[in-house]
């Protein structure tokens, strides 16, 4: 019991896809113009996630190690095409809104990443259990960012009214999603740096750490 | 899109609909492959050479085997395929012929299978219902738009390591930070042939 909560939690938070391990980047800045969109967004990739890791999980003894990468391909594209024509069918304007990105979870580099490093190691239930803490990671960090963008954007929460008058429309522009994505990764870095208590020892590219000539650096820096 | 034309399109695949700052596609090989011009280089024409070469053979497939067997439903499916495979071919067809280009493009190979570039401009020229010239013209587009844009990061890239930063902006942060100014920049160019 205590493994199935560690797996979890280490998804959500410990090695979060998007905010940690910084893999699954395109969804999470196209999909968050708005909070709905994120939600649908996060829910499908949970989804496709959750669903090839125990196929994977499930054949791991049976496929060759050499042909295993378009085998986890061709599972995850099944998936993707499920959830593509379910949307289609029941949420016809959210297919509209995510348009071209619904069919591109197929190469999401979380849900490839998740099978090749630990689905075709580990047994069904963990692997799903895996695949639901990754999922979340993934959903909270989407939803985040895309309530912060709707609500500067075009100043709403989900479908309320509006809260209140001119909002920064370049939020849910192109430019606006960077922005918006550099700052929540720069507080989360802040929050990861102040619990491991990682101190600044040196202002030096992180590069430069293991180089003999790195002493020498810090001088100059530091004059 | 109204305006078709093979210019308009060419240009706003460029500039206008830029792939990785207008759109966000491929954002991962963006963000991985620009922390050194050499390989933000060498990353761009191996995307430029598949990228073309995928986009021709999909639509081929998507138009003489796909519709007439009514099949469009396995598309997502038989596209990721064709990728694979041709990344494979390539990679092939280069260490036996081209030993030099392969020595500078191999290890940027088979990361392009998982590069969502390729894929999107398979899907799109589906969505676009694009004939064969316009699609070669939009794929190439596209892919000088990746280079483009990949070239021009890199290069702030190298000079973002060497400046004092708190920590906590370091790495990822200012990256994020530095690519929505140069979106800004390219927020500029729209409305160019009526995009």
């Amino acid at each position: 019991m205590k493994k199935v909560i560690q797996v979890f939690i280490n998804g959500l938070i410990k090695e979060n896809p998007v905010l940690i391990m910084m893999i699954g980047l395109c969804p999470f800045l196209a999909c968050s113009t708005s909070a709905n969109d994120a939600v649908g967004m996060g829910l499908a990739a949970t989804f496709v996630l959750t669903c090839s890791n125990i196929i994977v999980s499930l054949i791991r003894k049976i496929v060759p190690k050499e042909v295993r990468i378009p085998v986890f391909i061709v599972i995850i594209a099944t998936f993707t095409t499920i959830v593509d024509y379910l949307i289609k069918a029941y949420f016809p304007a959210l297919s509209e809104s995510l348009g071209v990105f619904i069919p591109l979870i197929v190469v999401n580099c979380i849900i490839l990443a998740r099978a090749e490093a630990f689905a075709s190691k580990n047994n069904v239930f963990l692997s799903l259990i895996d695949g639901l803490g990754m999922g979340a990671g993934f959903f909270v960090a989407i939803v985040l960012l895309g309530i912060i963008r709707q609500f500067f954007g075009s100043a709403t929460v989900f479908s309320s009214k509006e809260l209140f008058s001119n909002p920064a429309v370049i939020m849910i522009l192109p430019p606006g999603g960077f922005l918006a994505a550099g700052v929540v990764i720069t507080i989360v870095k802040y929050i990861e740096n102040k619990l491991t208590n990682k101190k600044s020892t040196s202002n030096l590219p992180e590069g430069c750490e293991g180089c003999t000539l790195k002493s020498r650096c810090t001088e100059l820096l530091n004059k | 899109m109204k305006n078709s034309t093979l210019i308009a399109i060419f240009v706003s695949s460029i500039f206008v609909n830029n792939i990785i700052l207008m759109r966000f596609i491929g954002l991962c090989s963006f963000f991985g492959v620009s922390n050194k011009l050499s390989s933000a280089l060498g990353m761009s024409a191996a995307v430029f050479f598949v990228m073309n070469l995928s986009a021709v053979v999909s639509w081929l497939l998507y138009n003489f085997v796909l519709v007439p067997l009514n099949l469009e439903f396995l598309k997502i499916i038989v596209f990721i395929l064709v990728i694979a495979s041709l990344v494979q071919l390539v990679e092939l067809f280069m260490k036996k012929n081209m030993p030099a280009l392969f020595k500078a493009l191999g290890i940027y190979l088979p990361l392009i299978t998982t590069n969502c570039a390729i894929l999107a401009v398979a899907f799109l020229i589906v969505d676009y219902k694009y004939n064969l010239l316009q699609t070669l013209v939009f794929s190439s587009g596209t892919a000088i738009g990746y280079t483009i844009a990949i070239i021009l990061f890199s290069s702030i890239r190298e000079r973002l390591e060497l400046a004092p930063l708190p920590n906590a902006v370091k790495g990822y942060g200012i990256v994020f930070i530095t690519a929505a100014l140069m979106s800004l920049s390219f927020m500029g160019l729209v409305g160019l042939f009526g995009f």
